[in-house]
């Protein structure tokens, strides 16, 4: 029991860490990985998708967080 | 010695030790220097175990795999400080982030266990994150050794004037520094995931230059729409 309590408070101390207070960000990153991932495998140039994903992701999340009074 | 990963290490680092020095300082100024002293030593000691302990788990995987994994969690991650740097600094200016933590006074006689342990918090806890940082640049670039160097030195530089003097260490604005190195971290991580999933960056390496250019400047087009957009949601409400 404790030490499930232990890996529960890692794992959720490592969620926290990596994904942070807004998970969209996280999962708009990863669609973006995975879009990146079928440019890549149907041999197109896929370079250019991942930076403005990234930015979008951020954007979004700035957007979201001044309307809550950030 | 890869000074790309040293300096981008130091820099990383260089937040969370300064986050780790007001905690020791403020523990050892309010409650008790042995104390403090003794927590940020056991501290320490969590930091070097972690960095050992997380860069062995990685020896096996393949670099392209590394690379996508470091990626990732580099732009998970660098994305927070981004964010925040940019919500913190266009809201309070460039100098923000300077201040001392609070710590209860209430000190017992003999040793300080409380203390102690507060700053072994604030130590271990901020060490996590930097040993995630040193064992991911470390790991993805293939120099773990610079990594562990630049997180070292920042270790070192930055507690040593901790010691000698919190002035100056509370004078770092660390909102800004935390802004600059959340593009950077962003930066590296959108180079290696791409090149974890076979991506052909235009230039090469030089991809790192253009893509750090790009966030940053992203950063400060967006500090003005921040911003706008909350002068905006002022009018509204």
């Amino acid at each position: 029991m404790v030490v499930w309590r232990a890996i529960k408070a890692v794992v959720l101390f490592l969620v926290d860490y990596i994904v942070g207070d807004d998970w969209t960000v996280a999962a708009l990153i990863a669609l973006g990985l995975l879009a990146t991932w079928r440019l890549v495998e149907a041999d197109l140039s896929a370079w250019w998708l991942l930076p403005p994903a990234v930015l979008a992701a951020n954007i979004q999340s700035l957007h979201r967080a001044v309307r809550k009074g950030g | 010695m890869n000074w790309g990963v040293f300096v981008s290490t130091f820099l990383a680092a260089s937040i969370e030790v300064i986050e780790m020095v007001a905690i020791v300082v403020a523990v050892g100024v309010t409650r008790s220097w042995r104390a403090a002293r003794v927590g940020a030593a056991a501290g320490l000691v969590v930091l070097v175990v972690t960095v050992a302990g997380l860069g062995a788990a990685l020896q096996g995987l393949s670099l392209e795999t590394l690379r996508l994994v470091v990626g990732a969690l580099l732009l998970a991650f660098g994305s927070q400080w981004y964010r925040k740097g940019i919500l913190i600094v266009s809201r309070d200016g460039w100098t923000t982030g300077i201040g001392d933590e609070d710590v209860d006074e209430d000190v017992p006689e003999g040793f300080d266990w409380t203390g102690a342990f507060l700053s072994f918090k604030g130590v271990s806890l901020e060490g996590l994150e930097v040993a995630v940082i040193v064992v991911a640049f470390g790991a993805a670039a293939d120099a773990l050794g610079s990594a562990i160097v630049g997180a070292a030195v920042s270790v070192v530089v930055i507690g040593a004037l901790g010691a000698a003097t919190y002035r100056y260490v509370a004078a770092i604005p660390r909102r800004a520094l935390q802004l600059f190195v959340g593009a950077m971290l962003i930066t590296f991580g959108t180079f290696w995931a791409g090149e974890g999933l076979s991506v052909d960056w235009p230039g090469g390496d030089l991809a790192l230059v253009w893509l750090g250019v790009l966030y940053v400047a992203a950063a400060l087009l967006l500090m003005r729409s921040v911003s706008g957009w909350r002068g905006a949601v002022r009018v509204v409400s």
